[in-house]
């Protein structure tokens, strides 16, 4: 791609002045909230000298502590089901062919496109009924229960799409080659495509508790008393104005994505393929 | 299996548990994606033809079509048009600063392309809220910018607030969802066909509208959803960022929900919106043809 003319270099100097600018746009705002999050003052923006009051006022409040607790067991718990739905659900839809399976990718892919909001809704609608209908017989509330099952809601349509095109990648001579040297199905599965598939399934399983650990529309919608996640907390903060106190909360719940992304990458690293999320 | 006799019926029976065995695999899955997705969707549905009492609660029974007359208000459709137009333009505005910027990427030497890649899917990844939180700090009366403009002899920075602020916090959040599609396209393209285009003496500008541009056409159509569809439904950026008199369509669908209690019309008004949403994305599908 190399340019002798000069308009040539001139697109090419654009071009990279254009990624810069775009890279410090990006950056930026977060860089900025970092040092900030290390700013003794009360006034947010104004600089006074470094310290880490802000971390420890956070550590001392119980509001967050108690967000922190319910987000990471709705994670949790979140995270694990919905990876071994979403994995049987690709090794369903990519390794067998059944009546009924157009209808059952419109339903796999549907929780994607939807906006949160629109799920939020459908969510709480559904909730409210059935605690309704339940109440005959038992008392059941809005809480981590329902955030919970909300989440493994959206998350198995996209553990589900990660886990596919890792099956897409695998050759099924495989399996059928494990299947002639007398290896049961569940040997096969066990012993041949479960190792080869892991990275996906790995994949799918850091994007479904990213999203988790980032939803604030799904879960503020069925939240009940007592059961708030530190995004909705944060958010219902937010809304009220810039604290010092916002800042250092940002900052560790950035940290935590980061690493999530770095493992994540490193994962990726191992098995030799990008994410399918690139693609 | 080998030493049976392979006549089609046993093929075909073979065939049937193969089958069988498929749907039962994914069972657990899609038993609880008709219980805990396609119910609801249908609960909403149901709901959106109901009626609302004057104390807000939802009357399940003298079911009617107000709701729906409702969604094709005036107000509504101003409300709308607002989001549309917002999300429109997040949408160029992904595209303009993203599509060069994919370009320049996809056309390193391979060892700067990880590296570059690596630093749009950190911001890809990060926490959504908090990063539209930091573009809220730095744009703030008393914020950084504000600040920096001040010590410089100018004005304080009042775009808080305003839709400005709506659209650079929509760009800020979405614009990897427009690069991370634009750089596939761009990095699986056949190189070779753009030289033979040099070759034949097409200018540069020429070569890339004829060859590069069209070759890359799935990117851009699979960015351009995957930006306006969270785009158009936004919630939590107008929240933070907007003025409390821009509604848009995210905190409207909310409102009738947590403050207006109107269930009905709240259910119609998001029915509506997924149509939308479902006939931008069989729109991507008939252009693009690629999934997600």
């Amino acid at each position: 791609m190399t340019e002798s003319t000069t308009a040539g270099r001139w697109s090419e100097r654009l071009l990279g002045a254009n990624g810069w600018l775009l890279y410090l746009f990006l950056y930026v705002p977060i860089f900025v909230l970092i040092v900030f999050s290390f700013n003794d003052n009360q006034r947010v923006a104004v600089w006074t000298e470094f310290s880490f009051r802000w971390y420890g006022e956070m550590l001392d409040n119980d509001a967050v502590l108690r967000a922190l607790r319910n987000t990471l067991i709705v994670a949790a718990v979140a995270t694990t089901i919905s990876t071994i739905l979403g994995t049987v659900a690709a090794l369903s839809m990519e390794r067998y062919r059944f009546r009924g399976q157009r209808s059952a990718d419109g339903l796999l892919y549907l929780p994607i496109i939807i906006p949160d909001v629109t799920m939020a809704v459908m969510m709480l609608l559904f909730f409210a009924q059935a605690i309704n209908i339940a109440s005959h017989v038992v008392r059941l509330n809005f809480g981590l229960g329902t955030i919970s099952l909300a989440h493994i809601a959206f998350n198995i349509a996209y553990v589900a799409v990660v886990v596919r095109a890792r099956l897409a990648l695998m050759e099924p001579q495989l399996e059928e080659a494990a299947a002639d040297l007398y290896a049961s199905k569940w040997q096969a599965f066990r012993r041949v495509t479960l190792p080869l598939i892991m990275p996906g399934v790995a994949g799918g399983a850091l994007l479904a508790l990213t999203l988790s650990l980032d939803d604030v529309v799904v879960t503020s919608f069925v939240s009940g008393p007592g059961s708030t996640t530190l995004p909705v907390y944060v958010f219902g903060l937010v809304r009220r104005g810039v604290t010092p106190l916002i800042n250092a909360v940002s900052v560790v719940m950035l940290v935590a994505s980061i690493v999530l992304v770095g493992i994540s990458l490193g994962l990726q690293r191992r098995s030799g393929k990008t994410s399918p999320l690139i693609e | 299996m080998a030493t049976e006799v392979a006549t089609v019926e046993l093929e075909e029976r073979a065939k049937r548990a193969e089958s069988r065995r498929g749907v039962l695999i994914g069972a657990p899955a899609f038993l609880y994606l008709i219980l805990f997705f396609a119910l609801p969707l249908l609960i909403v549905l149901v709901y959106s033809f109901a009626s609302r009492s004057s104390t807000g609660a939802t009357i399940l029974g003298n079911w009617n079509l107000n709701s729906w007359i409702r969604v094709f208000d005036s107000q509504v459709a101003q409300i709308a048009w607002r989001s549309l137009w917002l999300a429109s333009l997040t949408t160029v505005f992904c595209l303009v600063f993203g599509y060069p910027f994919a370009y320049w990427i996809a056309t390193r030497s391979d060892r700067a392309r990880g590296v570059l890649l690596i630093l749009v899917m950190i911001p890809f990844w990060s926490n959504f809220l908090v990063r539209t939180y930091a573009i809220r700090f730095l744009m703030g009366v008393e914020g950084p910018v504000s600040i920096v403009s001040q010590a410089l002899g100018g004005e304080p920075i009042r775009i808080l607030f305003t839709n400005t602020a709506i659209l650079i916090g929509m760009v800020y959040g979405y614009i990897p969802f427009m690069i991370l599609p634009l750089y596939a396209a761009l990095e699986r393209m056949d190189w070779r066909l753009v030289e033979a285009a040099r070759d034949l003496y097409a200018p540069g500008w020429t070569a890339f509208k004829k060859v590069t541009f069209p070759l890359s056409m799935p990117g851009v159509v699979a960015g351009s959803v995957l930006v306006f569809i969270p785009s158009l439904g936004a919630y939590v950026i107008p929240a933070i960022l907007g003025g409390s008199n821009t509604v848009l369509l995210g905190d409207y669908i909310v409102s009738q929900f947590l403050s207006a209690r109107n269930w009905p019309f709240g259910s119609a008004l998001s029915t509506a919106v997924m149509i939308v949403m479902l006939a931008a994305t069989i729109f991507y599908f008939r252009r693009g043809g690629r999934t997600l």
